[in-house]
Parts: C-alpha cells; sequence; structure tokens
C-alpha cells in the first residue's frame, strides 16, 4: 500500500514537535537516577567525617602522614630552622603570598597554617595527583642545587617548599591544597572540619 | 480490545502472596481463628510515631539486633530529628553519625548465649511483613517451661528474652469461656432457656493487672510505633518512591496522550 | 551538505540502504493486532535491563560476604540506586511476562511455520538464554531464596546417572553452593549470556527482515505486489508501525513504572520476600518456590515421583523438565497444518491449543504453591496432557479440516 499525503501537515508537525519533546523529558528524567547514581554515595559520605590525630609525638623535622578521605594529609613540624629559611627564597616560588585559593582563610599567611610551627598539606600534587616526597634537607639533592627543604614530587618533578607552596618552571600550577582543619586541644588536630563548626 | 484486557485480568489475578507466614498458634479475641496475624496500619508519614519507634528500637532491642544495612544519618534525616539531639539519645559508644547502626556484640558470643545469633532487623518487616512484627511484639507470655522463663504465640519456642517485660507488664496465657457457634454461624444457643452455650478455650493472653509501666492501649501504641519504625527501615524510600511515582505517570500519561494523536495523525496515511 | 556526508558514508558503509531495508522500506503487514507489540517491548526491555544492569555492576559485590549487604548497599546509600535495581527486578519479570506473550503469539498465528523455522528456533534460544539468565541473576542477590534455588537446580545435575555428582561438583566448584558457585553465576550473568542474547536477538531481527512478518491471517502479503514491488497489503515500517509501537511503550512504561514506584515486591512475585534474609546454608525456607516464570516447568518436575526401570525419578524429572523446554523449538515441524492462523486451523487444533493454555497455567499455579498429594496428582495430568498436546499435535493438524484462507487481508 502507497501512502497517501498528509491532509493537515501543521497539525502533524506540531504532534511530531510536542511528542518529541516531551519523550526527550522522559529520556532526560530515566537518565537522572543514573546520573546522580555516579555521585558518593553515603558511605562515600561516611568515609569523608573528619578524622582526628595526636601530634604530641611529632616532632621538630618530622613528619606523619593521616589518612582523610582516602588521601594522605602530610603533617609536618617545622625545626627552628626552617621556620627561618622559609620566606627567605621567596622569588623561587609562583605564588609565595597564597593569592591563589587553595587554602581556607584561618592559613591564608606566611607560614600556610593555623600554628606557625605546624604545617597541614594535603599530598597531592597540584600537577596530576601523585604524592610528593618529603625531602627536609638542605643543600644539593638530585632534583635541585639548591634546597631549601620541601616537596618534591616523583612522577613529574614538581618542586614545593616546605609550605607546600610550588616553585616556579614546574608543571604543577598551583599550591598545595591545605585541608580544613582546627586543633581541638593543643595536640589533638582535627582534619577534614573548620574550627569554627566544631 | 476486549482480549486484550482478558488476558491483563488472567496476569494479574494470579493470587497473591502475603509477606510472611501465618501467626504460629496466636488466637483472635473472640476464639475463633488461629494464627491470623493482628493487622496494624502502616503510615510512613506519621514522623511523630516513626520517632517514638526509634527510641522504643535504641533502648530496647538495639542491644542486640543490629539495623545494619542502615545509617543513623539517614534515620535522622528522614525522621526529622536533629542531629545533636540524635547524637545524644539514640547513639551510643564510638558510632559516628554517619556509620551504619551496627552493634558491638560478637556474633559467636550471642550465639553461645541464646544458641542463634539474634537476627538483624533491617528488612525483618519486608521478610515477615508488618502484621506478623506487630503480632509477635505482643505474644511474649510466661511459660516456665522454657529455659527463659517465656515462650511466644507467633513464633514458637523462641530463643529470646521478653525484653518488653516491663512496659506491657506479665503476659499469661490463660483459657476464657467463649460461646459457641452454630454451623451457620449463629450463636448457640440453649433450646430451653435461650442462654448463650459457651466453651472453655484455651491460649488467649492476658496481662496480669498492674504489672507493666504501660496500660494495655499504651503499650498496644508503643508497638504501632516500633512496628512503624520496622517498617521504615525495612523500606525507607517508600514515601518518596511513591511521591515520585505519581509525577512520572502523570508525566508519561501525557507523553501517552501525544503519541496516541501523533499515531492516529500518521494513520491517515495509508486508511 | 547532510546529503554529501551521508553519501560519503554510504560509499563505505550501508546507512542509507540499512534504513530502507530495515525501517522506511520494510513492508509491515496491515491488520496486526496487540499481540505484535510484544517484540518491539522486548527490545525495550532488553535495553532497560542492559542499562539498569551495567549501573548495578557498578556498586554490586559478587561475594559470598558482600553481596546481600552490597544489595541494601545500592537500595540504601546509592543516590537512586533503588530505582535502578527496581527497574532491573520489575525488568526481569518483564522480560519473560513478554516473551511468554510473544511466543504465544507465535503458537496462535503459526509463526514458526515455513519459511520462520529459523526464525522460531533463534526465538526459541533467546528464551532459553533468557531462562538461565534469569536463574543466575536470581542468585546474585544471595538471600535465602538465592541460594536454596541454586542449591535445588545445581543439584538436577547430580540426577544424571554415573557422572552426575563428579559433575555437580566441577560446575559448582564447590562441595556446596559456595562463593565460587557465585562467583562464576556472575560472570555468566553479566558477561557470557548477555553477549549471547544480544548476538541472538540481533540474528533473530535479522532473520524476521529477510523472511517478512506475519499476521493473524497467516496470509502470504508477498504474493500480492504493486509495480513497485511493495507487497499490497502492507505500510512501511517506518513510520506507521514506529508510531505504533511508540504508542504501545508508553504504555508498557506507564505500567512498568507503576509496579516500579508502587509495588516494587510486585505481591511477592518480582522480588520473593523470602530473599530479604540473608543466605543461610544451615537452615531451608519453609517455602521454596522458584520465580514465577518458572513454575511450570518446576511443577512439571516435581510431578515424577516414580522411577522407570533403571531411572530414578530425580533423574527422569530432570528430563521432564528439560524436554518440556525443548519440544517448544520442535513447533515447525510438529505442526503439520496446511494454514498457519488458528484462525482457519480445525476444531483439533483450537482444542488442543486450549488444552495446552490450561496446563500451562495449571502447571504455574501448583508449581507456586507447596506440593500435596492431590496437588502431586493434578501435576501428573496436566504434565500429561502438556505433553500430547505437542506429541499429537502432527496427527490432528493434518487430518483435520481447515477453512480457506483467504489471499488478500481484509481489515474490517
Amino acid at each position: 500500500m502507497q501512502p497517501k499525503n498528509p491532509s493537515n501537515p501543521g497539525r502533524r508537525k506540531f504532534l511530531i514537535a510536542a511528542t518529541s519533546v516531551v519523550g526527550a523529558g522522559a529520556v532526560v528524567g530515566a537518565a537522572v537516577p543514573f546520573l546522580t547514581s555516579i555521585s558518593p554515595s553515603a558511605k562515600a559520605e561516611a568515609a569523608g567525617a573528619p578524622s582526628k590525630a595526636d601530634i604530641s609525638k611529632l616532632r621538630k623535622g618530622e613528619m606523619m602522614v593521616i589518612e582523610w578521605r582516602g588521601k594522605p594529609i602530610y603533617v609536618v613540624r617545622h625545626t627552628d630552622k626552617s621556620l627561618e629559611l622559609l620566606n627567605q627564597n621567596i622569588e623561587r616560588l609562583s605564588d609565595p603570598d597564597s593569592q591563589q585559593d587553595q587554602q581556607p582563610d584561618y592559613a591564608k599567611n606566611e607560614n600556610r597554617s593555623i600554628r606557625p610551627d605546624v604545617v597541614v598539606l594535603e599530598a597531592v600534587c597540584t600537577h596530576l595527583s601523585c604524592a610528593p616526597t618529603f625531602y627536609p634537607q638542605i643543600g644539593v639533592t638530585d632534583f635541585d642545587d639548591d634546597w631549601q627543604g620541601g616537596f618534591f614530587c616523583p612522577c613529574h618533578g614538581s618542586k614545593f617548599d616546605l609550605a607546600g607552596r610550588v616553585y616556579s618552571g614546574v608543571p604543577a600550577p598551583t599550591n598545595m591544597l591545605v585541608p580544613p582543619h582546627y586543633y581541638e586541644s593543643d595536640d589533638i588536630l582535627v582534619i577534614g572540619q573548620d574550627g569554627a563548626k566544631a | 480490545m476486549k482480549k486484550f484486557l482478558l488476558i491483563f485480568a488472567i496476569f494479574f489475578s494470579f493470587p497473591i502472596f502475603s509477606a510472611g507466614a501465618g501467626c504460629g498458634t496466636l488466637l483472635s479475641d473472640d476464639g475463633l481463628q488461629e494464627g491470623v496475624c493482628e493487622h496494624v496500619e502502616i503510615d510512613a508519614n506519621n514522623k511523630a510515631s516513626l520517632q517514638r519507634g526509634a527510641k522504643l528500637y535504641m533502648n530496647y532491642c538495639f542491644a542486640c539486633h543490629s539495623l545494619k544495612y542502615g545509617r543513623y544519618k539517614r534515620v535522622a534525616d528522614d525522621l526529622e530529628i536533629p542531629y545533636d539531639i540524635f547524637e545524644k539519645n539514640l547513639m551510643f559508644g564510638e558510632a559516628k553519625i554517619g556509620d551504619l547502626m551496627e552493634i558491638s556484640m560478637q556474633e559467636k558470643d550471642s550465639k553461645a548465649w541464646f544458641g542463634a545469633p539474634p537476627p538483624d532487623l533491617t528488612l525483618e518487616v519486608s521478610l515477615h511483613g508488618a502484621d506478623w512484627v506487630y503480632s509477635y511484639l505482643k505474644s511474649f507470655y510466661t511459660d516456665e517451661a522454657r529455659p527463659l522463663g517465656v515462650n511466644n504465640k507467633v513464633y514458637e519456642n523462641v530463643g529470646m528474652p521478653n525484653v518488653l517485660l516491663d512496659l506491657q507488664g506479665e503476659q499469661r496465657s490463660v483459657c476464657k469461656q467463649v460461646p459457641m457457634y452454630a454451623e451457620n454461624g449463629g450463636l448457640k444457643q440453649d433450646p430451653l432457656t435461650g442462654e448463650i452455650l459457651t466453651q472453655e478455650k484455651c491460649g488467649f493472653l492476658e496481662v496480669v493487672p498492674g504489672t507493666g509501666l504501660l496500660s494495655p492501649e499504651e503499650f498496644d501504641q508503643s508497638m504501632v510505633d516500633l512496628t512503624n519504625f520496622l517498617a521504615y527501615m525495612s523500606d525507607p524510600i517508600k514515601e518518596k518512591r511513591e511521591y515520585i511515582g505519581k509525577y512520572v505517570i502523570l508525566y508519561l500519561l501525557i507523553l501517552l496522550v501525544l503519541s496516541y494523536l501523533l499515531y492516529r495523525e500518521f494513520k491517515k496515511d495509508v486508511h | 551538505m547532510f546529503q554529501r556526508v551521508l553519501a560519503w558514508f554510504d560509499d563505505r558503509l550501508p546507512i542509507t540502504a540499512t534504513w530502507e531495508r530495515h525501517l522506511s522500506k520494510y513492508p509491515a503487514p496491515i491488520g496486526q493486532n496487540f499481540w505484535y507489540l510484544a517484540g518491539v517491548l522486548l527490545v525495550v526491555v532488553l535495553v532497560i535491563q542492559l542499562i539498569s544492569g551495567i549501573w548495578l555492576l557498578m556498586n554490586y559485590e559478587p561475594t559470598a560476604e558482600g553481596a546481600f549487604a552490597s544489595i541494601q548497599y545500592i537500595m540504601r546509600d546509592v543516590d537512586g540506586g533503588w530505582i535502578i535495581r527496581y527497574m532491573h527486578t520489575t525488568g526481569a519479570s518483564a522480560f519473560f511476562l513478554l516473551i511468554y506473550l510473544h511466543m504465544f503469539r507465535g503458537i496462535l498465528y503459526g509463526s514458526y511455520q515455513k519459511p520462520r523455522e529459523l526464525l522460531w528456533i533463534l526465538g526459541w534460544l533467546t528464551y532459553f538464554i533468557l531462562v538461565v539468565e534469569g536463574f543466575t541473576g536470581y542468585v546474585l542477590p544471595w538471600g535465602q531464596m538465592s541460594f536454596w534455588a541454586a542449591q535445588v537446580i545445581f543439584s538436577l545435575v547430580g540426577a544424571i546417572p554415573v557422572v552426575g555428582e563428579d559433575l555437580l561438583t566441577w560446575i559448582r566448584g564447590d562441595y556446596l553452593i559456595s562463593g565460587i558457585t557465585l562467583n562464576r553465576l556472575f560472570a555468566f550473568h553479566v558477561v557470557v549470556l548477555p553477549l549471547a542474547l544480544i548476538a541472538v536477538v540481533a540474528v533473530h531481527i535479522l532473520a524476521l527482515h529477510e523472511v517478512g512478518s506475519n499476521n493473524p491471517e497467516g496470509i502470504d502479503i508477498k504474493k500480492f505486489k504493486d509495480e513497485d514491488g511493495v507487497p499490497l497489503d502492507s505500510v512501511p515500517f517506518f513510520p506507521y508501525d514506529v508510531l505504533k509501537d511508540l504508542v504501545a511503550i508508553v504504555f508498557f512504561l506507564i505500567l512498568f513504572c507503576i509496579v516500579i514506584f508502587f509495588f516494587p515486591d510486585g505481591g511477592g512475585y518480582v522480588i520473593e520476600y523470602v530473599n530479604y534474609e540473608p543466605a543461610n546454608n544451615l537452615k531451608t525456607p519453609e517455602h521454596i518456590v522458584p520465580a514465577w516464570y518458572y513454575t511450570p516447568f518446576y511443577a512439571m518436575l516435581r510431578a515424577i515421583t516414580f522411577s522407570i526401570g533403571p531411572f530414578t525419578a530425580k533423574f527422569l524429572g530432570l528430563v521432564v523438565f528439560g524436554a518440556a523446554i525443548v519440544i517448544l523449538a520442535l513447533y515447525p515441524w510438529l505442526d503439520k497444518s496446511p494454514v498457519k492462523s488458528i484462525r482457519y486451523k480445525g476444531i483439533y487444533s483450537k482444542i488442543g491449543l486450549a488444552v495446552f493454555v490450561i496446563s500451562f497455567f495449571v502447571l504455574g499455579y501448583l508449581g507456586s504453591v507447596t506440593s500435596s498429594p492431590l496437588r502431586t496428582l493434578l501435576a501428573q495430568i496436566f504434565t500429561f496432557t502438556y505433553f500430547a498436546y505437542f506429541l499429537l499435535m502432527p496427527f490432528y493438524t493434518k487430518y483435520e479440516k481447515c477453512k480457506p484462507v483467504p489471499d488478500r487481508i481484509i481489515i474490517k
């Protein structure tokens, strides 16, 4: 059988358009649960709860690693020397004043920390997310002739100082992130929550 | 079209299983039915009832029965309980608000104490049905023959102590005179005096007055709340699911009308 | 511009030719009734199952320790996870419901007769794969029903004489149903069988478009064509049949969503209540019944309570169970009738079909309830009538008197 031509093309056009739009809406609606299901589940959110650590045993010049949201968090206690050196070589850093939003407001200071002697950093290189290695020594190293102490990323050679500020001329674009944190008491550090909301 | 409807009717006229089995040897109040669960109305929208049920559960059941597929936070959110109040009153020990509602009792310990580990109750209402759970909670009675001194009409020889004893009071299985019924369903009467004939029947549950903290009505309401809470735990999404469902179906009905009109519009070409 | 791009592709890939062959110029017979909608709905359900299945896979954990909890994790902790899971559970039942309707349509209108024998075999193969797919999927939640269903079905293999027990241990991979068994069923359910299903369905559709669709009259529309070679009693599949299908799809989706959003357990048919309890190898549930779509065959399995010679009842049960499914594939050769559609067949075919339908439903009911001596007897009787319908078919279809089939489809 050969089809006849439509008697009312306007009506037909309208119906095609209306059905297509409403049908497309149905497809979008059906896609919603599939898209939302990919976002973090209640389990993942629960795993993102704050972590606590006792830093009383952390000696000067040492670093400890705390897990928060499955990420390593570096906590470093400065030596007197490293504190002194910290802001003397800022010409090699690309963002020495922490202008970019890589830290909570309470850590936007010279030392990028709440307590001047303790620095808390997310150990995730801002280049491609490797964990930078802690190199506290000062002097000549394999990767730098005038190393002031800091972090070196083994993946692609990015360099950060002890406050997590990135050197210029390396692949990483920004300073290392300072996670939200506060001190519950002198030695109890809480990571994952701002002090204001306790 | 008629045939089409007929086929649909056939497919949907299959017997519907009821969740769970019967209620053991539970007698109805008039003594006529045995093993029929007492019906309970579940209302997922009644937040006050759910909150009371949650409180009862956490205080009376949670020591032994985990709700390990659910999370505290979800319960607090769904039951509209603020976190600080929830943490203070409904959570114990080291638990954090985002945690699963697990219990600290070890399975091997509980197996040694009770013979079998107390089951997780997250899905209890899905498994047995709300009526069964409600009837079960109300059917503990004193039975000296049992190691723990209690038995249950719904779940014969249950290995669980009656934790609700102080609320309900002591319940006993007693005998009563009940009217006799004739074949036609009417009451049997003495043909001479017109008095209703009775017979003794045993297995009725009766609370010893004054032994419980709650009156029978209050206790019933508490068990409704508790069952309601367990029904919520089994199917926490129910309220939201049905809410979304209405709009989904409404939307699809619009699409049905449009696509039908479009189909008819094109059908004209070939008729 | 579009024309040129299309031409470029057409020289390298038959896009236009495929479009015309399968859609815009595929002749759909006129007078097809609602029975003909099950096919397209099956494709829709297949897509739903594939997509929801992939998404479930993202959160499901195929271990004996974690499977049950991971289902509850999907239902509770994953945003929208409950919709996806209910789609999959409801889709499983819908799949079987529709494939039974689709097969019954074929039986009703003789869609398996020459030249559609291979088409029927491919369809049967789809059904067979689906039976296995359904079973493997049913085990994955690792609830009580999952575990004991696996126990029962695997034990069937043990009924094979001589090698049975060794074969059983081999395919089970353990001395009892365990996480090891679960893992292999998982591999089959999510990789092997879906791939096979997609391939067979694709070939089924190709074969259909080669021989052409049947119609309720069982008339060959290719006998009368116009000057362009288009069958007179047909319309182009696109857009005319596609739009009809669209209405059916939306209608189906409404029913589907009613189940998902309001009756996700489907009264215990879609999700069995007993499966809300985690698998426990020390305790068999009081009532163990298979999913509704297997109950007719399950009833036949249970109906065999006697042994014959060296063959035990258990083995004969397995044979009957298998034969009941396999015999469906033999329709094209059992039916010797000169006409296709039941509308023009004789009285014996109609009685036979009625016997078949009644047997199937009664067996389906018997398979879903606990057995008793009376029910076993009934199951035996209806198992007999089920097979009698098939085995007598070559005779009654050959000798009965059929009505003459018209040349053209007449729409009243």
